[in-house]
């Protein structure tokens, strides 16, 4: 694809007016956690800015993440945004197929090279590279070769970010995530299963428009979008506080619209949009429709000890143990108490008896 | 290490380990101490001593006589403000109960949230008090050994993570919990082996003491 047009003209294109274009960056900038005086900078920016390379790896996934981008919602301008990159490879989406895919894939890579964005959903399996291969390359190196010439890579979904699903315990293809195998570009994570659209596109934009890879937290995601945690801003919260939690999915509480921490809710260990940007266009998030959150925008959340056990329970059986550890103490109980029987009972037999009449014959 | 496999493995097998030293050092001290056994009291009973038994593990709840409360008044103070915003906390948060639900299959109803923290901050402030008493008061600094200092610290810190991941403080909530159960994991595993072992002995040594005297014909 041809990259000479900019995206204020492919949006134009569209039927895109500027006051329309304005209001987007605006909200971007707000979005994005950036100061009103960045609008002006985002629009010329995005004004400026040529259609970006993208080349879009997909590894051990379920298309979970790009029907999540796709089929969010009516064309939106974010969306148009998303059609307005130059996306050279991504398998799903990509008309060409075979050699002809992989081929265009090579000619990104050769003609944007250090300028392509890399996106990669889905894990990547190290103990038998037959697991996941496209065109008869193994992910791992196809990972490799195609991360070599990109500007920065986007992990998009937490089986690329983290491992995910394919590396919930007990790991049988030996999945790993993108950050364990590059080491030496920047990287950002995307995770969630899927992760919220805006969200991708947020980090796209931002990217595009300032040209640097946002402020990352620990877990390398975009500090904008996870820096707020589930149970802080969850609507629910006033549940929590008085001490009113749904005790059964369809109980009185549960009707009520109580706290579902007691079933399991991992909304206080996750950070992630939902509670404040929603899904499908603002209409709700998994805890607003009765669920708890699963926590999937977390590492391992599918090995949290099941969705609805409480974050205060244990992930493993502990009664069996102590039942046995119980024993063993009563047996190791006896034991030296025994001893110390035996012990006594031999004080007492050794006992001489001492008179003053013995003191006085050895002064 | 990321805090979601941290938080795994005190959840996990931390939690595994850390209960199984617990119930077997508990058991071990109990077996011990009652296999010690007692001399043979050979003078006539002057009264039964098992009521005597029970009346003295109730009036110990209470400061013994004034003189006693007079010189003592801070320790009792501060130590009852401790115990019982230790019962709060442990038994009548709901996250807590949760846990006990799910190891014993019996549940409780809690108290709202910031009941609970009231009573986490008075059990933080009256343990750095008793704390403070201790450092600075020469007779009880003296009798101070590295065990009283090793078992206050085993309490402490259990408030101290609880309070932080509760109000979500300097570290993210996930790795603040984790360290809140791991906190509490080394108190599982050193208790049966220090002083708070008293937790399980107190009343039984208070009956002791009751009904011997008791058994003296003491009116108790």
């Amino acid at each position: 694809m041809a990259n000479d047009k900019s995206l204020i003209e492919i949006l134009k294109s569209r039927g895109v007016s500027r006051r329309a274009f304005l209001k987007f960056c605006t909200t971007t900038a707000s979005m994005m956690a950036l100061p009103p005086s960045m609008v002006p900078a985002i629009a010329s920016a995005l004004e400026k800015a040529r259609r970006p390379s993208v080349i879009w790896l997909s590894f051990q996934e379920c298309t979970g993440c790009t029907e999540s981008l796709t089929r969010s919602h009516t064309p939106t301008v974010e969306g148009l945004i998303f059609d307005a990159i130059s996306l050279d490879y991504h398998h799903t989406l990509q008309a060409a197929s075979g050699d002809a895919a992989e081929h265009a894939r090579e000619e990104a890579m050769k003609e944007n090279y250090g300028n392509y964005l890399l996106v990669v959903d889905g894990s990547i399996p190290l103990d038998n590279p037959g697991y996941s291969t496209i065109a008869g390359i193994s992910n791992l190196d196809m990972l490799r070769q195609t991360a070599e010439g990109a500007a920065a890579i986007i992990s998009v979904g937490s089986c690329a970010a983290f491992g995910g699903l394919p590396h919930a315990n007990p790991n049988p293809t030996g999945a790993a995530s993108v950050s364990d195998i590059i080491t030496d570009k920047p990287i950002i994570n995307v995770p969630g299963c899927p992760p919220i659209p805006v969200v991708i596109t947020g980090v796209f934009l931002h990217y595009l428009t300032l040209g640097t890879i946002p402020e990352l937290d620990e877990l390398g995601r975009p500090k904008a979008f996870f820096g707020q945690n589930i149970h802080d801003r969850c609507y629910r919260r006033p549940f929590y506080e008085r001490g009113q939690f749904a005790e059964t999915f369809d109980d009185e509480g549960a009707k009520a619209g109580w706290c579902l921490y007691k079933l399991g809710c991992k909304g206080p260990i996750t950070y992630n949009a939902c509670a404040t940007m929603k899904w499908n266009q603002a209409t709700s998030f998994p805890i607003e429709s009765g669920h708890g959150c699963l926590g999937c925008s977390e590492p391992d959340f599918w090995d949290m000890g099941g969705f609805y056990t409480a974050l205060s329970e244990p992930t493993l059986d502990v009664q069996r143990a102590v039942g046995v550890a119980a024993a063993v103490g009563a047996a190791a109980g006896l034991a030296v108490g025994a001893v110390n029987q035996v012990k006594k009972k031999r004080a007492q037999s050794n006992h001489e008896t001492v008179s003053v009449d013995d003191f006085k014959e050895e002064a | 290490m990321t805090s979601a496999e941290f938080l795994l493995w005190v959840r996990g097998p931390g939690l595994q380990i850390a209960a199984v030293i617990f119930a077997f050092g508990i058991i071990l001290r109990f077996f011990e101490i009652y296999m010690m056994g007692r001399k043979k009291n050979l003078s006539a009973k002057r009264a039964s001593g098992t009521g005597a038994g029970f009346r003295t593990i109730a009036k110990r709840f209470l400061p013994a006589d004034s003189e006693t409360m007079r010189r003592s008044t801070f320790t009792i103070v501060a130590g009852y403000i401790f115990h019982i915003g230790l019962f709060v906390t442990l038994f009548l948060f709901v996250p807590h109960i949760q846990l006990f639900d799910a190891l014993t299959g019996i549940s409780w109803p809690g108290l709202p949230m910031p009941v609970v923290d009231f009573f986490t901050v008075i059990s933080m402030i009256a343990l750095l008090a008793l704390m403070w008493q201790r450092l600075t008061k020469p007779v009880l600094r003296m009798l101070s050994t590295g065990h009283d200092h090793l078992v206050w610290t085993l309490t402490f810190l259990p408030f101290l993570t609880g309070y932080l991941a509760y109000h979500h403080l300097f570290v993210p909530y996930t790795w603040m919990l984790a360290f809140h159960i791991l906190s509490v994991e080394l108190l599982m595993i050193l208790f049966p082996f220090t002083k708070l072992m008293h937790a399980f002995t107190l009343f039984v040594s208070r009956w002791y003491t009751g009904s011997m005297a008791g058994e003296k014909g003491v009116k108790v």
